[in-house]
């Protein structure tokens, strides 16, 4: 018996590796764009946000007619928040016969497969990997600010709008993103005299309950908290501060857009929140409401600055490819060639920018926004 | 020492949610003998049904709580008879324990393609204006009241139904020896199935409290106050009921402090490390019983 | 062949399919027939299956319930890591990647041996937990520790990368929750496959020495091992530090095939540890080979369902209950059994020499 089972699962796993072994099927017909991120586990709202909105903008322009007169493939794929299983996805993308990689859309990953498509040479174009190692190599660019741009442009704009200057941090210190905007708004708050009088960390493992980190808030008396965290637990430190009668502000970066979105939100909980971010998904320009209206037609909700990333990143890979006059029958290692020379020579107008440029270091350069939520809806500050 | 105290009450409110969840897992292990990492998943499974009843159909909460108990206690059923029954006598405990992490990752995929990844915000059944209750200089959460409370009412509850109701007796003499309590004409599969049924109804009680007090809703949100829950069981002696209910709160408010006074980000391993030291201590947990090996 | 003794050749079986595999899949890579995806996995299916074989020998071959072996796969990763990033400019490749798996393992096993005496006191889901407390402590320790290096030496901190007090030169080798990026591709297949050969080999060795017999003899009935001698704490403490050993070079592995080292909740956290728990359990609890090729099906398995898109993780896990639940009844055992080709004649002789076999 136990033979019988190992023979079964021994075939079992033959069969299976054997389904890995055909050679993918190359047309060069058409540009081959694959996208990566979290679509299970705990962060799969980042990675769905991705994969779907860049699905988006490939169905609009596919519609207009493609780029330089090719259609693009597109397809999407799972990394589950983990270096070695982005690099899994990669390599499935590679199968496929991908020329150009959004993605991934985390720091840990993007880090992990810039290696990979530094080795390939291929594009790599991260909607959201905001660390700053992640466009250390020179094929690799990035839609959102780095991680360091954001906490100095926080604590910039928190010292020149003279909002505070008694200020907490509540921030994720088992995240990239978070901790790395942590760091970077500490080293630069004196500068604009910012006194961080509390910082106090939480890890993914305790991210239910937030009466300690609040209440240590309180007890420093400050007036304002910076928030460098995602949205997700945005809600229940609102709601939490709202319990305790605190009387604060709160100040977040891109990660908190989002929140007013999440089913059933409270709104007024989110009253008078700040946040810089480039994208507002209730802005009034033409190219925000067509955007946020065909997402929520086609998933069911708003989307997040983590589609709007993606989007723009798939505008800018469309730019960047009319500008080089690309063709898909080009190969992978020169059509990254050119693609790096162009995108340093566009500028887009997107969903996170009317003007978006990229460095050759990989940064792109774009304003960010200041928006505050009045009556449940986000309002420009200047 | 005014802070001290607001940090305690915050303490206890955690501590007693993770004792609602710490008594259904230790229901379950004192008489099927297996760690079901599966419960956290169906508290998830509990406040999203409580959830759609109550925001998304716009019911009472009341409803919300009664059909999230009803619907966990038919999960809980289900699961024993598909997933579990079915190696009851495989020769090893390790083997239904793998099978329950099987269904906890199952139960969260399913919830991730019902409603989404994007979290949702839990109603809490405590009304906005009466969220907070002023005593002197204090507030305290109504959901911390109500949760302690909830969780003092189910262990006298449960240990009147194991020690005055022929059921309960039936539980408790299944926990002690089952081939023997079969012997004595009592049906294993049956007392099996409603201590299940029991332990998953209060997994439906626990979602509406968990997400009531700390209210982002997504198909994870089961999945650590689960774990922090059976490290709370263990810390109590798993098995015994009060054990539970003063592990909970024990973990709870060991959690908070070393938050506040000690480091914020190594909380985690100061919980854990202080579950080492008391089960170096009492290997049994604090109220576990010492069972005699015999050769 | 009958003159050898059915265990050993039940591993000589285990240590042929492992080099047979290695043999096909090198003629495959030869011949270009493999794609990038299979390519990209080779490695991580070596650090799985060392990390089936380092489990088993605990959880099978010892007998204890181990919830915390992603903590010494993630202690050997970051040791072996953190040693590449210190030598990589005054190294070569071979020498540097050689040692740092050594350093990988000798670091895991002195956790090991360091957890082991307080753990190994403890008994069945105690033991467990505490095993998971480990786990999660390391994993936690890990995100707060901040290494950086600059003229004057190595500076540490649990604080942040600012008390550091770096120079203008210096630079950040483990950053925190970032973790540490930029180690150097050294692993390979063939790296990967010596590793796991010489795990499974000093194992299974160890299981047919008199040494595994005391402590299969411990797992099966402590008290009576007890009683007729064996020094129990002493064989427990040497498998459970073995075994820590080869968790810290699979580490060593995982961590330079990889750019990026992060210790997420996912990856070391007690989520890992119960995937390397189902790998032993699937594979039949006690049988290394059982272990490996059971890593080896849910290491793919993922890979091989993304096709189905959204739904690739709900069909794994019903497919993991399935596996489990006909592996592991007694009535689809007993099916197995009786529906098998030719069983009567064999399963009577196997039925005689149950008795003898070790589990």
């Amino acid at each position: 018996m136990k033979k019988m089972k190992q023979f079964v699962s021994l075939m079992l796993t033959s069969a299976m590796a054997a389904g890995m072994m055909s050679a993918s099927v190359f047309a060069a017909d058409a540009f081959y764009i694959g996208a990566s991120g979290p679509l299970t586990g705990p962060a799969a709202n980042y990675g769905t946000a991705v994969v779907n909105a860049a699905q988006i903008a490939v169905d609009e322009i596919n519609e207009a007619g493609g780029i330089n007169g090719y259609q693009i493939e597109y397809k999407g794929e799972d990394d589950e928040l983990d270096s070695e299983k982005s690099v899994n996805a990669y390599n499935a993308l590679k199968d496929w016969g991908m020329q150009i990689l959004l993605g991934p859309t985390t720091t840990g990953c993007a880090i992990a497969v810039a290696e990979k498509t530094k080795a390939d040479n291929m594009f790599q174009l991260t909607p959201s990997g905001s660390g700053e190692d992640v466009t250390k190599n020179d094929n690799v660019f990035r839609v959102c600010f780095s991680d360091p741009s954001q906490g100095m442009r926080s604590a910039q704009y928190i010292g020149e709008h003279q909002l505070a200057t008694k200020v907490g941090s509540i921030y994720d210190s088992s995240d990239a993103y978070s901790a790395g905007i942590e760091a970077s708004f500490e080293a630069a708050a004196p500068d604009y005299g910012i006194d961080v009088a509390v910082k106090c960390a939480f890890t993914a493992d305790s991210n239910t309950d937030f009466s300690s980190q609040l209440q240590q808030c309180a007890d420093a008396g400050v007036e304002l908290i910076f928030l460098p965290i995602y949205y997700t637990q945005a809600g229940t430190i609102l709601t939490q501060a709202r319990m305790m009668g605190l009387d604060v502000k709160f100040f977040g970066c891109d990660g908190l857009d989002g929140m007013l979105d999440m089913d059933n939100f409270e709104k007024s909980l989110a009253e008078g929140v700040m946040l810089l971010t480039p994208f507002a998904a209730d802005a009034d320009d033409d190219l925000t409401k067509n955007f946020v209206a065909k997402y929520q037609e086609a998933y069911g909700m708003t989307p997040n600055q983590f589609a709007a990333d993606a989007y723009d990143g798939v505008y800018a890979i469309k730019a960047a490819l009319e500008k080089a006059e690309a063709t898909p029958d080009m190969e992978i290692s020169d059509l990254c060639e050119a693609l790096k020379t162009a995108i340093t020579e566009i500028e887009i107008a997107g969903l996170t920018g009317e003007k978006i440029v990229w460095t050759a270091d990989g940064e792109p350069n774009k304003d960010p926004k200041a928006v505050v939520i009045q009556d449940g809806a986000y309002v420009s500050m200047q | 020492m005014v802070s001290f105290i607001a940090y305690l009450i915050n303490g206890l409110s955690l501590g007693s949610i993770y004792a609602i969840i710490a008594i259904g897992y230790t229901m379950v292990y004192g008489i099927a003998k297996m760690l079901n990492f599966a419960h956290g998943d169906v508290i998830m499974v509990g406040a999203y049904i409580a959830f759609s009843v109550i925001t998304t159909a716009g019911m009472p909460p009341v409803v919300g709580l009664i059909a999230s108990m009803c619907g966990c206690m038919l999960l809980g059923i289900c699961i024993e008879k598909i997933a579990y029954k079915p190696l009851r006598h495989a020769g090893s405990s390790l083997a239904v324990l793998i099978t329950a992490i099987g269904v906890s990752y199952f139960l969260q995929n399913m919830a991730l393609i019902i409603f989404t990844s994007n979290p949702k915000m839990f109603t809490s059944i405590i009304p906005m204006d009466k969220m907070t209750i002023q005593a002197g200089a204090f507030r305290i959460q109504t959901i911390s009241l109500v949760c302690i409370a909830v969780s003092i009412v189910l262990v006298l509850l449960l240990q009147l139904f194991i020690n005055r109701t022929r059921p309960g007796q039936a539980m408790l003499a299944c926990s002690q020896d089952r081939g023997a309590a079969s012997l004595m004409g009592i049906s294993v599969n049956g007392t099996i199935s409603l201590t299940f049924a029991i332990g998953s109804a209060m997994a439906g009680i626990a979602g509406v409290l968990l997400c009531s007090a700390y209210p982002t809703l997504s198909p994870y949100t089961g999945s650590m106050p689960g774990i922090k829950a059976f490290v709370a069981a263990v810390f109590g002696g798993i098995g015994s009921i009060p054990g539970a209910m003063i592990g909970g709160l024990l973990l709870g408010v060991i959690e908070i402090l070393a938050k506040t006074y000690i480091s914020s980000q190594l909380s985690d391993a100061i919980v854990f490390s202080v579950l080492i030291v008391v089960l170096l201590v009492k290997p049994t947990g604090l109220m576990g019983k010492v069972v005699q090996e015999k050769v | 062949m009958n003159n050898i003794k059915k265990t050993s050749r039940n591993n000589m079986g285990t240590i042929g399919m492992i080099i047979a595999a290695f043999v096909i899949v090198q003629i495959l890579k030869t011949a270009g027939m493999i794609n990038s995806q299979m390519d990209g996995l080779l490695v991580p299916l070596c650090v799985y299956a060392t990390m089936a074989v380092s489990l088993n020998l605990v959880v099978g071959i010892l007998g204890e319930l181990s919830l915390g072996h992603a903590g010494f796969m993630c202690v050997g990763a970051f040791a072996s890591a953190f040693f590449s990033k210190v030598v990589e400019q005054s190294m070569g490749t071979f020498p540097r990647f050689l040692l740092a798996i050594l350093v990988g393992g000798a670091v895991a096993g002195v956790f090991g041996f360091l957890i082991g005496i307080p753990v190994l006191r403890l008994k069945g889901d105690y033991l467990a937990i505490v095993t998971l407390a480990f786990g999660e402590i390391i994993k936690n320790l890990m995100n707060v520790l901040y290494v950086g290096r600059d003229a004057a030496g190595l500076h540490f901190s649990i604080k942040d990368a600012a008390s550091l007090n770096l120079m203008e030169d210096g630079e950040m080798i483990i950053n925190g929750p970032l973790g540490i990026t930029g180690t150097p591709f050294d692993a390979n297949f063939v790296v990967g496959f010596l590793i796991l050969l010489i795990s499974t080999v000093v194992v299974l060795n160890l299981t047919n020495s008199r040494t595994g017999r005391a402590i299969m003899a411990i797992r099966d009935n402590r008290i009576a091992a007890g009683s007729v001698g064996v020094p129990i704490t002493k064989y427990k403490m040497a498998a459970f530090t073995l075994s820590a050993v080869i968790a810290g070079c699979a580490g060593a592995l995982y961590s330079h095939n990889l750019s990026s080292l992060i210790a997420t909740p996912a990856r070391f956290g007690y989520n890992m540890s119960i995937l390397f728990l189902v790998f032993v359990v699937l594979g039949g609890i006690g049988s290394t080979r059982g272990a490996i090729i059971a890593s080896i099906i849910l290491t793919l398995l993922p890979e091989v369902l993304r096709f189905m898109a959204d739904y690739r993780m709900l069909i794994y896990s019903i497919i993991l209950i399935v596996m489990m639940i006909i592996n592991w009844n007694p009535k689809s055992r007993a099916w197995i059994q009786k529906h098998r080709p030719g069983n009567v004649i064999r399963s009577r002789r196997e039925a005689s020499e149950a008795g003898k076999e070790g589990r």
